[in-house]
């Protein structure tokens, strides 16, 4: 368990003050100075040696993709892009730092642009989140007042920020799609290669950043890669935001250290799942694009990149949605799978047609009114979606199904007994709650 | 995807017109992004808009196409494509928006759309009766610990229940949506814990147990003069999270979508662990042995990540150049082809002269006209007098089997050497590029 004084967001819920004043109050741009004249490859190597990796969903080592822009300038302008366009199920802990500890972020961005030899950087927010942008945006303003940031800022390194916007696309959250989107063009992914490093926005070498990765930097330094390191296990290190939504008595968003079992964080930081353990069903552990983990599995489950992997799903980005034996599982995943479909940018055929036909077959596996055979059809269709598309919304599509499928065939094939049980002999059907 | 269209003509207004202070907002906004970029700006100029007058009109769309300098399909693609821009007239009063997903799903959404539905109208985007409410079921809007909740104009309403949500329906109804107080609506502060938070209850304060001032900048400067310098400084190295080291030896991570979640997991754990040995590490993952690179990792001391960061690098350069050394199994890279070959001479002898534009040519971009001065070629003429064995020649070192017939770069060069664009176009029928 992770003590006050090891927090980073120390106003996560914005009972302090958010401004410049509360936040240098609270410790921030602190010494920003020292750590902008030690250079580029010190700032690098101390978020190297923190272990610190992307809080975005992936997982990649932060200062290893710093390290992917390129070394010398070629006359090209860098761009760090900071990605706030946070879209997942189930996730929403880029809200609160844009809310409520925004100067994290400023001061982060200036740090990593300094890493990169970037005197631009975007920060990039979803189109629903209007009072975060507002409150990002006065902070931005604020930083320029006091000369933090900007041209000839008391630093020694330029930097400008914009503060953009998106209009409600989930697929704008992949980095390339991203960058189409601030380009002002229909948010779909481009093919990779060229990577955004050589080639990203207005094709320039551009780093994508989570919010939280890029937030975290300044205490980073402040107190040491190593002690950033020193928290959770090897390979997973630091603390991350955990945002637990679903069927538990009281739902949150909090800063923990990574390593920790979900039952911990469940029974100190949410008061323990709607009635009770035994009542526990299955678990999303990172955003809705994970697959689903039973839950006797997931009790003794440690929350981290590697703990998660060996349940056969993933961290993700620590969005954690609980789901009691009340729930209706197939409908639950069926609903993810009408978010793909809404949500698909329309690029590829498989995504696109396979979206809309995954969302048919489970619509009609809610009510049972299937064939066992189709499970296995299902699961098959889904093989042929994921790995065929340009971005990974058509992997994020399938592995909801199949982790449903996997774990919960059982269900989806009573479900279908039931309804044949329930029809009379000419085959009618009288309609049964599906609920 | 949705299908989305514009509003029936017999609802489009005839003009549209930012308000001064939008118009000075607008001229601000377009002005912030790099110049000839303001293109960007289509999105928050399109919000803003919609801000104004409830909804996007045709003439919204035709009137911010020009404002940008864009083709008018170009802003009705962006306004078509992003799900936020409302293309049809929204209640008066309130525009309604219930987050239906899972996390809002789970804890009660479904029965705030029933209210919708009984007190506002039957169907999502349709007016009621007076024309004062509408709503809308939207995917995630990303306050899922305070679920269910709505999103009415710019503010949130969360950790609603069934009643609390007619009472506010009702108020927004009777034009007092401002007595309402968005956010959480049960005893909670935003995202913590009801009834309390669990966490921060110490005084933050400014002190930092474990301060480390940063060394002297001469030290930090030394490993950078140190690094062998770039091979190719007219292009940047394209190395990638899928052409970290790791990825190297697995064949089988061909399959495209691999790229981003699964690839870069991988890549991830495999570098992490290259961090505390990089060459065995390295060696392992070469030959595709991945579980037993699992135990390389050990105790990782973050004093040595440090040290064997530049270690890194380095041999993320060397994987990069094997790779080029057998083009026939790796994906094609962009790998300048002069150092591919040692340095030896360029292929052919440039001539004389300033070079001419190589990028009019369409299917030339700034990178591959860099490779094509590496190679010698800096003119139109050179280009369009290619032979059969030149081609072979050009494309091998490209890494590029078929592009210059496909996008006929001959004509297109000779054109262009014989009149420059006015020739090109008088050819082609338009303008190179």
């Amino acid at each position: 368990m992770l003590a006050d004084k090891d927090r980073i967001f120390t106003n996560l819920y914005g009972q302090g003050d958010w401004t410049l004043e509360g936040a240098r109050a609270r410790g921030a741009w602190v010494g920003t100075k020292e750590f902008i004249d030690a250079g580029r490859d010190w700032i690098t190597n101390e978020v190297k040696a923190s272990g610190l990796r992307g809080r975005g969903g992936a997982g990649f080592p932060t200062a290893l993709k710093w390290t992917f822009m390129p070394k010398v300038n070629d006359g090209r302008p860098h761009y760090l892009l900071v990605n706030a366009d946070e879209s997942e199920p189930g996730t929403c802990k880029d809200r609160d730092i844009l809310r409520h500890d925004p100067h994290h972020l400023v001061e982060g961005c200036l740090l990593a642009a300094r890493a990169m030899d970037a005197h631009l950087a975007f920060i990039y927010v979803r189109g629903e989140f209007i009072r975060e942008r507002q409150r990002l945006e006065a902070a931005v303003e604020q930083a320029y007042e006091a000369k933090l940031i900007g041209k000839d800022n008391i630093h020694g390194w330029d930097l400008d920020i914009i503060v953009h916007h998106g209009a409600g696309a989930y697929i704008c959250g992949e980095e390339t799609a991203l960058m189409e989107s601030l380009e002002g063009k229909k948010g779909q992914p481009r093919l990779k290669p060229p990577f955004p490093a050589g080639m990203g926005v207005y094709g320039n070498p551009t780093t994508v950043n989570n919010v939280e990765s890029i937030a975290v930097v300044p205490e980073i330094l402040r107190r040491s890669g190593a002690w950033f390191a020193s928290i959770g296990r090897a390979n997973n290190t630091g603390t991350k935001l955990m945002c637990v939504s679903g069927h538990v008595n009281k739902p949150a968003t909090f800063e923990e250290a990574m390593g920790v079992t979900f039952e911990e964080i469940i029974e100190k930081h949410c008061g323990g799942i709607r009635g009770g353990w035994d009542n526990l069903l299955a678990v999303i552990p990172g955003g809705a694009s994970v697959p689903c983990v039973p839950g006797e599995k997931m009790r003794n489950a440690v929350m981290d990149f590697d703990g998660l992997r060996e349940v056969g799903s993933s961290l993700g980005t620590a969005a954690v949605i609980v789901m009691d034996k009340q729930t209706d599982i197939i409908k639950a995943i069926w609903r993810l799978s009408a978010f793909y479909k809404h949500e698909s940018c329309g690029q590829c055929t498989p995504c696109r047609e396979g979206t809309g036909w995954m969302m048919r077959v489970m619509e009609r596996m809610v009510e049972g009114r299937a064939q066992k055979r189709e499970i296995d059809m299902l699961f098959e269709v889904t093989k042929q979606i994921e790995g065929h598309t340009i971005c990974a919304l058509g992997d994020a599509a399938a592995w909801p199904i199949q982790g449903l499928i996997r774990n919960f065939r059982h269900v989806i094939e009573e479900r279908i007994d039931q309804y044949t049980y329930s029809s009379t002999s000419d085959g009618a059907v009288p309609s049964i709650a599906a609920e | 995807m949705v299908a989305r269209r514009l509003a029936d003509e017999s609802v489009q207004p005839a003009a549209f017109a930012f308000t001064a202070e939008n118009a000075k907002w607008a001229e601000w906004k377009i002005g912030l992004y790099p110049t000839g970029r303001q293109q960007s700006a289509v999105i928050p100029l399109l919000m803003r808009a919609q801000d104004q007058d409830g909804w996007v009109s045709r003439a919204t769309i035709e009137t911010i196409a020009d404002m940008l300098g864009m083709a008018y399909i170009r802003v009705l693609e962006v306004a078509t494509f992003y799900t936020q821009f409302q293309l049809q007239p929204v209640g008066s009063r309130a525009h309604i928006q219930v987050c239906g997903t899972t996390p809002c799903m789970l804890r009660g959404a479904g029965d705030l759309i029933d209210i919708c539905k009984s007190k506002i109208h039957p169907d999502s985007h349709h007016l009621n009766a007076d024309g004062t409410m509408s709503w809308e079921e939207v995917e995630c809007a990303g306050a899922c610990v305070n679920a269910p909740m709505v999103t009415i104009y710019h503010d949130t309403y969360e950790d609603l229940t069934a009643e609390r949500f007619e009472e506010i329906v009702d108020a927004f109804a009777a034009g007092k949506g401002d007595t309402i107080k968005p956010g959480p609506q049960i005893d909670r502060l935003t995202s913590a814990a009801e009834g309390g938070r669990t966490t921060l209850l110490e005084k933050p304060s400014a002190k930092r147990t474990k301060f480390v001032p940063p060394p002297p900048p001469a030290d930090a400067a030394a490993p950078a003069a140190a690094a062998p310098a770039p091979t190719t400084a007219s292009k940047p190295k394209d190395v990638s999270e899928e052409a970290a080291p790791a990825l190297k030896g697995t064949p089988k991570g061909a399959k495209v979508s691999q790229a981003k979640a699964e690839g870069e997991r991988k890549a991830a754990n495999a570098s992490a662990k290259a961090n505390g040995k990089p060459n065995k590490a390295m060696r392992e993952d070469a030959t595709g042995a991945e579980s037993k690179a699992a135990k390389v990792d050990g105790g990782k001391a973050p004093g040595k990540a440090t040290k064997a960061a530049p270690a890194v690098g380095a041999t993320t350069t060397s994987a990069a150049k094997s790779k080029a050394a057998k083009p026939g199994k790796a994906a094609p890279t962009e790998v300048n082809p002069v150092a591919e070959k040692g340095g030896s001479a360029p292929l052919f002898k440039a001539p004389k002269g300033v070079p001419d534009d190589l990028k009019l040519i369409s299917g030339v971009g700034p990178v591959l006209e860099s490779k094509l001065h590496a190679l010698g070629i800096t003119k139109w003429s050179q280009v369009a007098k290619f032979t059969a064995s030149d081609i072979a020649k050009v494309e091998d070192s490209l890494s590029f089997k078929g592009r210059v017939a496909r996008d006929n770069w001959l004509a297109q060069a000779a054109a262009l050497a014989k009149g420059g664009e006015a020739e090109y176009i008088r050819v082609f029928g338009k303008k190179p590029r």
